[in-house]
């Protein structure tokens, strides 16, 4: 059990999002965004133009970084570093798909869930939903 | 199977023999105590895996509802409502605490929310469409707190797939090799104390045999001894002791070189 993080108890964490700009909208709405002091964002907006490489590097921030507890991740974003979602697999911080406007929500391509059919496919909980 | 004929390099003694036996039964033990773990982790895997399931089914819902009331707000509060949001961005207000939560000796992360501080940006939407902006905020308050409660299903579901999955190759380990192995070993040392102990029989079975023939061999002797000596007895009576009367006969069968006749 060597190999399992830590898992630390925080008194406050954040929420990081990777979202198109309407999601991040209603979340920052909510009281989630935070912007230190460095003027470094805790929500990227996945736009038209935003390249796979600064989801990435966004992905890879928020991920490393020791004040987030939950990653929230608009799923055609998580579509587009596949790889890098489905390599991940730290219990902290969480990574969590969520549905967009634009993009239906799709639960073959969520990698938790497809890790659900994987380990239990025989089991009702999660065939009978596909 | 190659595990069959694994056993522990020991000396094979009685001493070692109860060693091996106490620690077979620590193993059984062991073995029990871990099987009984990972049921109660797959026990909590489950459930957790339905709860899962049933969340993220609704949380569809509910980011449906919440990007609808973002809608509503933008429809009455004018399309520029984001820029004002996207530039208010100071500090977070709702905030994440993770605590820990134990399973069978498997510490789960449980998140929960909170709010920091007064919720900002209230001025937005005081020109118009207030009252659709405040409602956006709640939806998208409620769509975080299924969205913090599906996080910390989803890390409670990753660390408890890998705490099964050491749980579960232990048991494994202890079944399919620790087990068998003493158990081999303890055959082994009671074949070869058995062994030991035919042995031993034996040698005794070999002694015993030497002592009984050459018992035999001075009875023999005695009895010989006592034949002559009855023998010896009787000549004497004669008024012959009976060595002479063998010498006699003796002397007569030997060549006499004074006797001419």
């Amino acid at each position: 059990m060597a190999n399992r993080a830590q898992i630390q108890t925080r008194n406050s964490a954040l929420i990081a999002m990777i979202a198109d700009e309407d999601t991040v909208v209603g979340f920052l709405l909510a009281g989630v965004g935070n912007v230190d002091i460095r003027r470094k964002t805790n929500y990227l907006i996945v736009e038209s133009k935003t390249t796979v490489k600064q989801i990435e590097d966004a992905f890879k921030e928020f991920t490393g970084r020791e004040d987030i507890a939950v990653v929230l991740i608009s799923q055609f974003a998580a579509n587009m570093i596949r790889f890098l979602v489905d390599s991940y697999n730290k219990p902290v911080p969480a990574i969590l798909e969520i549905p967009s406007k634009e993009h239906p929500y799709d639960p073959a391509h969520d990698s938790v869930l497809s890790r659900v059919k994987y380990l239990f496919s025989s089991e009702s909980v999660a065939s009978g939903r596909r | 199977m190659s595990g069959q004929s694994q056993r522990l390099v020991v000396v094979p003694t009685v001493t070692m023999l109860g060693a091996m036996k106490a620690r077979l039964v620590g193993a059984t033990r062991g073995h029990a105590l871990l099987k009984k773990k990972s049921d109660a982790l797959t026990m909590q895997f489950r459930q957790i895996l339905k709860k899962i399931v049933s969340t993220k089914e609704s949380m569809g819902d509910i980011m449906k509802t919440s990007s609808f009331a973002l809608t509503e707000a933008k429809y009455v509060a004018g399309e520029n409502i984001k820029h004002i949001v996207l530039e208010n961005v100071k500090s977070a207000t709702l905030k994440v605490r993770s605590r820990q939560e134990n399973v069978a000796g498997v510490k789960l992360p449980k998140f929960e929310h909170f709010i920091d501080g007064e919720i900002k940006n209230d001025l937005t939407g005081l020109a118009r469409g207030g009252q659709q902006v405040q409602m956006c905020r709640q939806a998208y308050l409620h769509a975080i707190e299924v969205l913090v409660e599906l996080a910390s299903l989803q890390t409670s579901f990753l660390t408890l797939d890998e705490a099964i999955k050491t749980t579960n190759r232990r048991v494994n380990a202890l079944e399919n090799v620790v087990k068998p192995r003493l158990e081999n070993t303890i055959i082994y040392i009671k074949g070869e104390l058995d062994e030991l102990e035919r042995e031993d029989f034996f040698r005794l079975k070999k002694i015993q045999g030497y002592k009984k023939r050459a018992i035999e061999k001075q009875t023999a002797a005695a009895n010989q001894f006592a034949e002559q000596q009855s023998a010896e007895k009787v000549s004497l009576r004669e008024g012959i002791s009976i060595s002479s009367a063998h010498n006699l006969l003796s002397a007569a069968a030997e060549k006499d070189e004074d006797i001419i006749f």
